[in-house]
């Protein structure tokens, strides 16, 4: 069985429902500490939504130089599976594992609804087993979303695709339409949306979030 | 206790939607024709003197954790 670390830092809000989707999709959550440099020798690793530090100074500034996101930078940069959810992509951002940066949301809201988005791409740990194009739905809630980079780091972005979940209905400002993007190598993968959020019947407007974790545990079985 | 201002603005080519907030507030309040832009003053107080390589450890630190220099620029200042 494929062990999935989810860490929790001072402020993370979705750790729990992050375990409670690994569980449910058939992997073994293991509980990751901010204040440990040790990721427990799992397979993957998700960063969680909440307010890391109280979103003090940036959303994921101070998270960032976290004992543990020492170990997950290392292991990302050598092919481990990382998701970042909401905070977790404000913090993969800020700690350059992917490029860009989130500022407020256009109209100053929190904005908290259904979102819908369309998979960009299917070449990723955490996209695989998704059909390229697919139009999927994912709660969304944030105020601080809104998805800003260079027009270089634009271009680079979508010449490589790279931009993993695009809006079909762009909530909060973000350049391009961009919900998700991933690195070059396809491993780390961020998004805004809550993909662990829409993974059971009675409290999801849809089972899509499903398919992030289906798409790991493809990509874990291809690679044993 | 000498003290440096490190001055954190959004770049120029970034919305702000802070600054639009202020400044349609402003607007609604009778200030007419001022546009803002909202950024963040850090006041750092320093152990001993105020020198040029304090100064640009302070700059280090700003570029490491102050400013998000994606989406930020800043100034060092002695005070």
């Amino acid at each position: 069985m494929a062990r999935i670390g989810v860490v929790t830092f001072p402020g993370s809000l979705d750790d729990h429902d992050a375990q409670r989707a690994v569980r449910l999709t058939g992997s073994e959550p293991v509980p990751l500490w901010h204040g440990s440099d040790s990721v427990e020798g799992v397979d993957a690793i998700i960063l969680p939504g909440g307010f890391s530090y109280g979103d003090y100074l940036r959303c994921g500034a101070i998270a960032k130089f976290s004992p543990v996101m020492g170990t997950v930078i290392d292991a990302a940069k050598k092919g481990m599976p990382v998701l970042g959810i909401c905070n977790g992509f404000q913090l993969l951002c800020e700690s350059h594992l992917l490029e860009g940066a989130m500022i407020r949301n256009v109209d100053q809201h929190f904005i908290c609804r259904d979102e819908r988005l369309r998979v960009e791409t299917v070449d990723t740990t955490w996209t695989c087993a998704f059909t390229k194009g697919e139009e999927i739905t994912i709660t969304l809630k944030n105020g601080e979303g809104n998805y800003q980079a260079t027009p270089e780091t634009l271009k680079k972005l979508e010449d490589n695709d790279q931009v993993v979940f695009r809006y079909l209905d762009n909530p909060n400002g973000s350049a391009n339409d961009i919900a998700g993007i991933t690195n070059a190598r396809g491993n780390v993968v961020g998004l805004m949306p809550h993909p662990e959020h829409n993974v059971e019947d009675l409290t999801s407007p849809s089972l899509d979030g499903r398919k992030f974790f289906e798409s790991l545990l493809q990509f874990i079985s291809a690679r044993v | 206790m000498p003290r440096v201002v490190v001055n954190v603005m959004p770049k120029p080519e970034i919305l702000d939607p802070q600054g639009k907030a202020v400044t349609g507030a402003l607007k609604r309040l009778g200030f007419d024709g001022f546009t803002v832009r909202q950024g963040k003053r850090f006041e750092i107080e320093v152990d001993g003197e105020v020198t040029p390589e304090v100064l640009e450890r302070i700059g280090e630190a700003a570029e490491k954790l102050l400013a998000n220099t994606v989406i930020e620029s800043f100034d060092v200042v002695a005070d």
